[in-house]
């Protein structure tokens, strides 16, 4: 089954059948592997994307339910030329160690971010509680993404903030 | 070179960290499909103990598609005309590639399948039938011991150890039961104040958040593997062993590796075979990537234990004698179970001085899979019982427990139970006093408690009760003993042209931060900027062994061999610039041209002062311990008994931190994993097989469940370690949170829970347990008083 989408702000339309998950037509159809399987069954957050804006497993949602919808994944959040606050503070303060969750993190962070900008520390907590991180302890993300928070606050008040 | 210097002691951004945080890393599983590339599955037995009498396979299931291999086909497997062995070579030969016959655990694997689509993969492994006849499993430690029934050698006894100190250091003590033993039965009958205790831990899941994965291929060189793996030279090892193939045809490369904490030591073996096996049948590539609940049912996990501790000490707490008994559940085969017991053993102690010691180390072979490394490697599960055992001595005593852990902890020039003397970098004493003064521990235990039980703050109408908990250890950096001297870790640094150097070492990156700390020791060494230095991929056909990724050897011990490496190298390049002048790279321009290849490759010398007996098990352990003092604060729901733990600091001893805040996140991650087996992580059993082997039901901690971190570093530096002074740091933070949160749960509730998890239901039990203590003591007064 045919089905558009767009993904990472590009219109896409991928071949595959409609139960397909989310999670393996990104990696496998559209070879974004940034997007990640730790559980697949919703519990860890390593697959998390945006779909229209919302964080969600995509390892719980069908390829059939994204026609005409908006993904993001990691990659969309910027590459390495053109680091965002966020991927730019998880490198700097220790929010990424092994990895392997961090792209799934990084995009509910975003989710966070973009819906409240100055979050307090429970509710940077609270907001991450799906992904799980066995590496850090969670300490050094929840202070990444609090000094990401500052500066894309200062880059929305000048204009040059993501 | 923009860079302040040193560059040691800075928090420089991880050298790994764009490409995690783009998407753009490869781990194993998003590294391409090869050309003609299959996917590889495993049959496994599903009964944890029997004789395997037949393997059928479907005929009505069309196999034309399907490799298959057994273990019958693993001689034929072999490299060139050799014939291949069925056999995971690690410490004992006694683990099979594929089982042929006899079934030793419930996930032993029996049948590999390959097919080019999953799809095709899972019918196939439908179709597979195992004839088991089943015998009865050995599922209880301690029955294991007393030999019901016998799996394993003639008494299911895959290691024992005896460490003696004084009284006990007798020459006829190491059968049991010999004078040793009687020496310090008397030493304990003679002391003031006698405490006993038994003190157990359950299993415990890595649950690194990428599931183990290998691709393996063969071609005109040999064969070729590359995946999540911690130790390159382990599966090298194991595939030089199994493939009957020499060593220059095996090449074993590390994927970038999403997690380990011991968990991908020494299982990318078996993986790494198994797909070796079925490439060699099929002629193809071979990937295979477990699923969650392959991952958690059949690799390693902690060993559970069961300590027995009798001690003795003055009536001021002075601590005098330890009689200790280790018992540890290896599981169907050794694997690394002795070297686990070993440093369980060599930890048992804990941080304190003992005039006299007995301390019996058995680890019995179960019909459970086969445990093996994780983080901590054998000391958690001994800490864990030695912290709650001064605990419980303190509470004899009535004196507060830190107080006791302070007068007893060990200080310069002391020895440990192996009669080594602390000469240097001793700061247990230091992070008592940090920790103590940053978490306010004294004023707290005095405001909360069991007898403060309260209402939540936070207006939800539950009852809480307090309580403030600490733990104070001390976790040897380095192989034991003469482990180092055996091992001859190498490095090689290479000149690059354009004045670099390339680091090239089997230390592997897992998430810990190795590239970052090598490339900053390697920096300062020569005086270059972090950018000049490049690291290698792990491969075991371009890199040296340095020896396995584990044991907090790789910032002490490769660390130190990096910096000279570097530093010769250097030296070099100076010598060239001092006769025919120019920078850096120029003068290192033209060392490549008259030399071609210039390279330092340098060994690893351990100093010369440690001595170690391996026999008696006597001398210096290790060539320095890092410390700690952890301190939890919690706060229990008196409706649910659910613990969550608000505060947690840890004043960690770790002789330099070459970068601050990757040495604060392995101290907070490693406490966090600590937490979660105090609290939460348990696998349950039945019948042999595991009941919850998903994320849904073995339950990891979460960003609401971990507490906010206060982590105190504290640097007593080992002159020895590099970038002046650093020691391990990898597994101590491990050690602590458990008994830590233990001790602060007594605080708040009075009662002493002395078995891991402190899940609601044990502490309701001991909540129950004591009112009913409490009752019968009341009765027995009134009845007194009738």
């Amino acid at each position: 089954m045919k089905i558009g989408l767009t993904v990472n702000t590009a219109a896409v339309e991928v071949d595959a059948p409609p139960l397909s998950r989310l999670l393996d037509v990104l990696r496998h159809e559209l070879a974004l592997t940034g997007t990640k399987e730790g559980c697949a069954e919703g519990e860890c957050g390593a697959c998390t994307v945006l779909l229209d804006g919302v964080p969600v497993c995509s390892c719980l949602v069908a390829i059939g339910q994204c026609g005409g919808r908006s993904v993001t994944t990691v990659e969309g959040l910027g590459d390495a030329a053109h680091l965002a606050p966020l991927q730019r503070c998880f490198v700097d303060h220790g929010g990424a160690q092994c990895g392997i969750c961090t792209p799934g993190m990084l995009v509910a962070a975003e989710a966070l971010l973009r819906q409240n900008p100055r979050p307090a520390e429970a509710e940077i907590r609270e907001a991450l509680a799906g992904n799980l991180c066995r590496c850090t302890g969670y300490q050094r993300i929840v202070e990444s993404m609090r000094i990401a928070a500052e500066l894309r606050a200062v880059g929305a008040a000048d204009g040059s903030g993501k | 070179m923009a860079e302040s210097r040193p560059l040691v002691g800075t928090s420089v951004p991880r050298s790994d960290g764009v490409p995690k945080v783009t998407g753009e890393a490869r781990y194993v599983d998003d590294l391409p499909a090869m050309p003609g590339e299959l996917f590889g599955a495993t049959v496994r037995s599903q009964v944890p103990r029997g004789h395997l009498r037949a393997v059928r396979f479907d005929p009505a299931f069309d196999w034309s598609s399907v490799t298959r291999v057994m273990a019958a086909d693993i001689e034929s497997l072999a490299d060139g005309d050799g014939r291949g062995v069925n056999t995971v070579a690690l410490i004992v030969d006694d683990q099979p590639v594929l089982a042929s016959s006899a079934i030793h655990h419930a996930y032993e694997p029996v049948v590999l399948l390959a097919a080019a689509d999953r799809g095709t993969l899972a019918r196939a492994a439908a179709a597979v039938t195992l004839d088991i006849d089943p015998l009865p499993p050995a599922l209880d430690a301690e029955r294991a011991l007393a030999g019901d029934p016998v799996v394993w050698g003639e008494d299911n006894v895959q290691k024992r150890y005896l460490i003696r100190k004084g009284c006990a250091d007798v020459e006829d003590a190491l059968e049991d039961g010999g004078e040793g033993e009687r020496a310090i039965d008397a030493a304990l009958a003679a002391c003031a104040v006698r405490v006993r205790g038994r003190y157990t831990t359950q299993h415990q899941e890595q649950l690194y958040i990428e599931t183990q994965g290998v691709i393996a291929w063969w071609d005109v060189d040999g064969v070729h593997v590359t995946g999540s793996i911690q130790c390159p030279f382990y599966v090298h090892k194991a595939m030089v062993r199994a493939l009957a193939i020499e060593g220059r045809r095996v090449h074993v490369s590390q994927a970038v590796t999403g997690g380990g904490f011991g968990g991908k030591e020494e299982y990318p073996s078996v993986i790494s075979l198994h797909a070796a096996l079925l490439s060699k049948k099929s002629g193809r590539p071979v990937r295979m990537v477990y699923d969650r609940r392959e991952d958690i049912e059949a690799t390693t996990k902690r060993h559970p234990s069961i300590c027995d501790i009798e001690s003795g000490c003055d009536a001021d707490g002075t601590l005098r004698v330890l009689k200790m008994r280790v018992l540890m559940d290896g599981g169907a085969y050794v694997t690394l179970t002795p070297v686990v017991l070993s440093r369980g053993v060599l930890h048992a102690a804990g941080a304190y001085r003992w005039g006299d010691a007995r301390i019996e180390g058995i680890a019995v072979a179960t019909s459970t899979p086969p445990n093996g490394a994780f983080r901590g490697f054998g000391a958690p599960q001994t800490i864990w019982a030695i912290e709650r055992h001064l605990d419980k001595v303190a509470a004899v005593l009535g004196r507060d427990p830190l107080d006791l852990k302070r007068q007893n902890v060990l200080v310069e020039g002391d020895s440990t139970a192996t009669g080594q003397v602390l000469r240097t970098s001793v700061a247990g004493m230091e992070c008592v006093e940090v920790a103590a003064a940053a978490s306010d521990y004294h004023q707290k235990r005095q405001a909360l408690g069991a007898q403060h039980a309260t209402a939540a703050g936070d207006g939800s109408g539950k009852r809480v009760a307090r309580g403030i908990g600490a733990a104070v250890f001390m976790h040897g950096a380095g192989f034991t003993g003469s482990g180092e001297r055996y091992l001859k870790g190498k490095v090689a640094v290479d000149l690059v042209a354009g004045g670099r150097l390339r680091i090239r070492t089997a230390s592997t990156d897992i998430g810990q931060g190795t590239e970052t700390v090598f490339r900053q020791i390697a920096a300062d060494a020569a005086a270059l900027g972090i950018e000049d230095i490049d690291f290698a991929v792990p491969c075991t056909t371009t890199v040296p062994d340095s020896g396995p990724t584990v044991a907090s050897r790789t910032v002490m011990v490769v660390g130190s061999i990096v910096e000279r490496a570097a530093r010769d190298l250097a030296q070099r390049v100076a010598e060239e610039r001092h006769v025919g002048g120019g920078s850096f790279a120029e003068a290192g321009d033209r060392l490549i041209g008259r030399y071609g290849e210039v390279t330092s490759l340098l060994q690893y010398e351990p100093p010369e002062w440690v001595k170690w007996d391996d026999v008696a098990y006597k001398g210096d352990a290790y060539p320095c311990f890092g410390w700690a003092c952890d301190v939890a604060e919690v706060e229990v729901d008196l409706d649910t008994y659910e613990v969550a733990v608000t505060a947690f600091w840890s004043a960690t001893d770790v002789g330099k931190a070459i970068h601050p805040v990757m040495c604060k996140g392995q101290i907070e991650g490693g406490s966090l994993q600590a937490l979660g087996w105090a609290l939460c992580e348990d696998l349950v059993w039945k019948d042999g097989r595991i009941q919850n082997p998903r994320m849904t039901n073995y339950i990891i901690p979460t960003a609401l469940d971990a507490p906010r971190f206060e982590t105190l570093l504290v640097e007593a530096p080992f002159a020895l370690g590099p970038g002046g002074g650093a020691k391990g740091i990898g597994e101590l933070p491990m050690d602590g949170g458990a008994p830590a949160v233990a001790a602060a749960v007594e605080h708040a509730l009075g009662v002493a829970i002395d078995s891991l998890p402190l899940s609601p239901e044990r502490l309701l039990a001991g909540v129950q347990a004591r009112a009913v203590a409490v009752a019968v003591a009341a009765h027995a007064r009134g009845g007194a008083g009738a």
